[in-house]
């Protein structure tokens, strides 16, 4: 019941074989025993019965609100939700409860979904593996699976879900949530989403409120969907997307319908295959995925071509420049005065903004924070940030050439490689693995275009390898249709879990850390 | 033209007398001789003296203006804006910088900077932009500021004004300043130092209001004509309701740029003259700091560049401790406000939501009358002199009193202005009333204006009734002249008694008329004059005075 897609679930609900409240409690279970990979911060056992409850209501009135109705969600907890703990993963914001709810949340809610617990993620979504929270690391559920203990041997430990919404990803490919909210804004939600095997959409810019998103990136960021299929992502997407009063950045959507046809004819489809994502340190798994999927296409009548990105390359430095610039503008609010961690030390207001901000951010937050400060300084602006704001436009360009030629769709690997274990991830500090994760996704972002990424098939490991579809801004539908036709003829397998690994070492999780992360899960 | 080259020396005149006395002073002392001048040079003491007149000094003065927009909520929230309110009664979740709040930009504020804009002769950039600007500080919940550094609302505008030249003598020179521009920001929040807990409290009520900040060029010379700018200012924002501005209250808040240089000569370094929030003390901040510069650059000095507060208690700009040295404001582009795009009725584009578009020539077509307009429109229709035109739009609600009187009343309006100027607003001052206060009415002066416009009563009998009608009994003009008795005599007989008995009574002075002092002859009449209390034509009583002397 819980590997089911949406529109499966919803069905099965519809027709009595499952009340919501059951098919509550059973992600609740799931919850609990799958607690070990710290997917969750916090677990919103008792109100998400109640909204299952008032959804069973409804269903058994014969009139549920829609496709949504008594469907188990859960959110990144970068999302505001009112009166819950919304804590970005930061001791920054530990214990805060926002007044009021991120409109993508009350879109959800207003559907009648049910929302299941707020996920774990790197503190301030600033990070590429999920591993750099208060709350430690997500584990990959895929390291935890038969086919990894099988191919990879006992003492390979476990992976990483990627981030950095890897508690969302997690969420859905553990089978706690049919479907979870994640933010991207340079891959945050479809690397996770390739690494734990699931459909991982980020929108087109502006599609989707961002409002009560706790921003990275404010010029990049997005809401991003996670689900086991395409055709889910596109129910999702449908009662998401639209213009939000609240956010000034939103545009009206398409007027075309977000339910994907049953079938599509890929024949009239030119695919692009840009050479520049033949990146150094690309697997030889995932190139031949890669591959494989492109003869697929072609095999199937698809027009695949190579086409350049010439300006891609210049992409993850520029997203340094600007990312750190507006990490440090965004962050500046965090002062201890109106909420969140404030320090003990009050000699004078600027002492306690110093120790407050320096007790509450991690190295890495800090980090961001100086050199978006040093970015921004009047001496070097338009050496850096003007600079990369005009990479940047050069990066969206090379797009619109692109698809202005004809191109239809973008065809890339998500990821370099399969996910990698945590003792190897953590031998590498933060930045450099954001530079290296994020560069088949974070163009994208620049560009504000819609991508997707596939579960494509399993490395020699065992773990998940995922295939990237970027697509023009407000094609996301289109987009979702094609990634659903892959997803029919890729026959990706079904995690199957085989209990946690023996060692208890393994987990990684700081000693300090268990009394927390018992409480919030 | 030519008369306003002349305004200028009169008006650096009016500034410099007291400091050219200084300047002698500086220079007759030994010290400053021998340091700037000279063993040698000392000799020439006088001629230095001529020379540094005819390279006098002079002030230059610019301003940065802050006008509180007068709309019902904040800039980029919906929070109220009021006055005086508890303290953080009015702060919305984005007010106080919750995390993953955004701006939505206020309309109503958008107008008024544009209508302003176009009031002040600006052009209006069909296209501006955001940005953040970057500093710690506790009334500053975000850390930074939304404001327009890089392209603002309007540009390129100016002001005209007129400094009225020594009260007395009633002479206004037309002047003018160039506006840099207008932007539109935040306004911060308020920090209170309770240094008796030692803590510093924070009241968000007035973050996040609208500002049109306002960037006026250094074309002025002095406190004068800084101050005369402002209040022309004020009555423009008055005139079309973008601002209250009551400077009191904070919605009009004015930072002087200030620099001494000699003419023909680079602008010397300038300090900037923070917070004056008083109409009152703009002219005495300005000139206090104008002439502090000139004794400093006079004594061989240089001038800091720095920031200065006015101390109204001392009259004295004094340093202003700037902790954080010189700030870099990181400005960077707001990432949450696409560009603000105005648009004409030509350019409008044909799909767009009439709720998200701002037409320029609209807003134009919508300018009240400004108040130039206003003034030379009185001088034209009723004839009056330019002066009074200034003082009459200068008070709130006066022109529609002047013009309600000359509605209601026979009386010519130049007769008119002069009671409504002289009397009514003198006394109105006298007891800090507004116009709107004053005990009496239009009609109530109109009908005491045609009584004396009648001759029923004399002028100073009109004074008495004045200021009976003062008193507010709600007796009409009519009523206090019948019930004092205040009309004019018209028995001819009885003028004559009362003329003959003064006679009677000054022998010593009879005499003196009779001796050929004509003069004597006031003294008389206005003894006369007292005992009918005014109510005699005085033609007539000098006439029988004359008679009964000769």
């Amino acid at each position: 019941m819980l590997g089911l897609t949406i529109r499966e679930v919803s069905q099965a609900m519809r027709e009595g074989r499952v009340s919501p409240t059951e098919l509550c409690r059973r992600c609740l279970e799931q919850v609990k025993s799958t607690s070990y990979l710290n997917a969750y911060i916090t677990v919103t056992e008792e109100q998400a019965l109640q909204q299952a409850q008032e959804s069973q209501v409804r269903f058994l009135k014969g009139k549920p609100k829609g496709p949504l109705d008594g469907i188990p969600f859960s959110v990144k907890d970068n999302f505001c939700t009112e009166s819950m703990e919304t804590t970005c993963a930061s001791r920054m914001l530990k214990g805060y409860r926002p007044p009021y709810t991120a409109t993508v949340v009350q879109k959800l809610l207003d559907q009648g979904a049910v929302l299941i617990g707020k996920t774990n993620l790197d503190e301030f979504a600033m990070g590429s593996g999920s591993t750099d929270g208060v709350f430690g690391p997500v584990q990959n559920p895929w390291s935890y699976s038969v086919q990894y203990r099988e191919r990879a041997g006992a003492d390979a430990g476990w992976t990483i879900a990627g981030g950095s919404s890897g508690g969302s990803a997690v969420a859905v490919a553990a089978q706690t949530s049919f479907f979870a909210l994640g933010s991207d804004t340079g891959g945050s939600t479809r690397n996770p989403g390739a690494l734990c095997g699931v459909v991982a959409l980020k929108p087109t810019y502006g599609l989707l409120s961002r409002h009560g998103l706790i921003p990275l990136v404010n010029s990049m960021d997005v809401p991003g969907i996670l689900t086991r299929s395409a055709s889910d992502a596109a129910t999702v997407l449908g009662v998401l997307q639209g213009l939000d009063k609240k956010d000034s950045t939103t545009i009206p959507p398409p007027a075309t319908p977000t339910h994907l046809p049953e079938e599509i004819d890929v024949r009239k489809i030119r695919i692009g295959i840009p050479r520049e994502y033949h990146a150094p340190g690309l697997s030889a798994e995932t190139l031949s995925q890669w591959t494989r999927v492109a003869d697929l296409f072609e095999r199937e009548g698809a027009s695949v071509e190579p086409v350049s990105l010439p300006h891609t390359q210049h992409s993850i430095v520029c997203y340094h420049v600007l990312c750190t610039a507006e990490v440090a503008s965004n962050m500046a609010r965090f002062d201890g005065l109106e909420y969140g961690h404030r320090s003990a030390l009050e000699d004078s207001t600027e002492a306690l903004y110093a120790a407050t901000r320096h007790e509450a951010f991690n190295d890495v937050v800090r980090r961001r924070i100086l050199a978006g400060n040093f970015f921004l300084l009047k001496r070097n602006y338009e050496l850096y940030f003007m600079k990369a704001q005009k990479v940047r436009r050069l990066i969206a360009q090379d797009f619109a050439r692109v698809f202005h030629g004809g191109v239809d769709v973008l065809l890339t690997p998500t990821t370099l490689t399969d996910a990698a274990p945590y003792r190897q991830f953590i031998q590498e500090d933060n930045r450099t693995r954001s530079t290296q994760e994020d560069v088949f996704t974070q163009p994208a972002n620049m560009a504000g275009l819609p991508a997707v990424t596939v579960p494509t098939a399993l490395s020699s490991r065992g773990l998940p390898i995922g295939l990237q579809l970027i697509g023009p801004a407000l094609h996301d539908t289109r987009l979702l249709a094609l990634a659903a036709w892959l997803q029919k003829r890729l026959c990706f397998p079904r995690l199957e879990l085989a209990g946690t690994w023996a060692e208890p070492g393994d987990v990684g999780v700081a000693p300090g850390l268990q009394g927390a992360l018992q409480g919030h899960t | 033209m030519a008369a306003s080259l002349v305004g200028v020396l009169a008006v650096v005149r009016n500034v410099s007398v007291k400091r050219t006395v200084r300047s002698k002073c500086l220079i007759s002392s030994s010290h400053v001789c021998t340091r700037r001048l000279g063993a040698s040079a000392c000799r020439n003491a006088k001629a230095q003296v001529k020379r540094s007149l005819s390279q006098e000094l002079v002030g230059v003065v610019g301003l940065e203006i802050h006008a509180q927009i007068h709309a019902s909520t904040k800039l980029f929230s919906g929070s109220q804006v009021r006055f005086s309110s508890p303290p953080n009664s009015l702060v919305s979740f984005f007010d106080a910088s919750l995390p993953g709040t955004l701006p939505v930009l206020n309309r109503r504020c958008v107008e008024a900077a544009v209508m302003t804009g176009l009031a002040l002769n600006c052009t209006i950039n069909k296209k501006s932009l955001f940005d953040r600007k970057h500093y710690f500080y506790a009334d500053l919940p975000a850390g930074y500021q939304i404001t327009q550094q890089r392209l603002p609302v309007a540009v390129d505008g100016r002001l005209s004004y007129g400094v009225l030249v020594d009260g007395s003598q009633n002479h206004v020179l037309e002047r003018s300043v160039r506006i840099k521009q207008i932007q539109l920001e935040q306004d911060s929040g308020k920090s209170l130092r309770d240094g008796h807990r030692s803590q510093t409290l924070i009241d968000l009520n007035r973050a996040g209001i609208g500002l049109m900040e306002l960037v006026m060029e250094p074309d002025m010379c002095c406190g004068e004509e800084a101050a005369a700018a402002v209040r022309e200012l004020q009555l423009i924002l008055q005139a079309l309701g973008t601002c209250q501005g009551n400077m009191s209250e904070g919605q009009l808040r004015v930072d002087a740029n200030v620099s001494v240089h000699r003419p023909g000569e680079p602008l010397g370094v300038r300090t900037e003259v923070k917070n004056i929030n008083s109409a009152r003390f703009l002219a005495r901040a300005i000139d206090y700091e104008l002439q502090r510069q000139m004794a400093v650059v006079e004594s061989g000095g240089t001038v800091v560049n720095e920031t200065r507060a006015f101390d109204f208690k001392s009259g004295q700009t004094i340093p202003m401790r700037d902790k954080e040295g010189l700030q870099d404001y990181r400005f960077m582009p707001e990432p949450n406000l696409p560009p603000l795009l105005l648009y004409d009725q030509q350019t409008a584009p044909m799909d767009a939501d009439p709720t998200q578009v701002i037409l320029i020539d609209q807003i134009q077509e919508q300018l009240p009358e400004l108040p130039r307009v206003t003034r030379e429109r009185l001088v034209k229709t009723y004839g009056i002199l330019p002066e009074h035109s200034f003082t009459l739009v200068n008070e709130d609600d006066l022109v529609d009193y002047f013009v309600s009187v000359v509605q209601r009343t026979k009386a010519e309006p130049r007769k008119v202005i002069g009671w409504v100027l002289k009397d009514l607003l003198g006394q109105l001052k006298q007891r800090c009333l507004s116009t709107a206060q004053s005990p009496i009415s239009p009609l109530a002066l109109a009908e005491l204006l045609d009584l004396l416009e009648a001759g029923r009563i004399s002028s100073p009998a009109a004074k008495l009734v004045f200021q009976e009608l003062w008193k507010g009994t709600g007796r009409s003009a009519e009523q206090i002249v019948e019930q004092q008795d205040l009309g004019v005599m018209r028995d001819h007989g009885e003028i004559e008694r009362i003329c003959q008995s003064v006679i009677d009574s000054h022998p010593e002075e009879v005499r003196a008329i009779r001796g050929g002092n004509r003069n004597v002859l006031n003294k008389l009449m206005g003894r006369v004059m007292k005992q009918t209390k005014g109510r005699a034509d005085p033609l007539l009583v000098r006439t029988l005075l004359e008679e009964k002397t000769s």
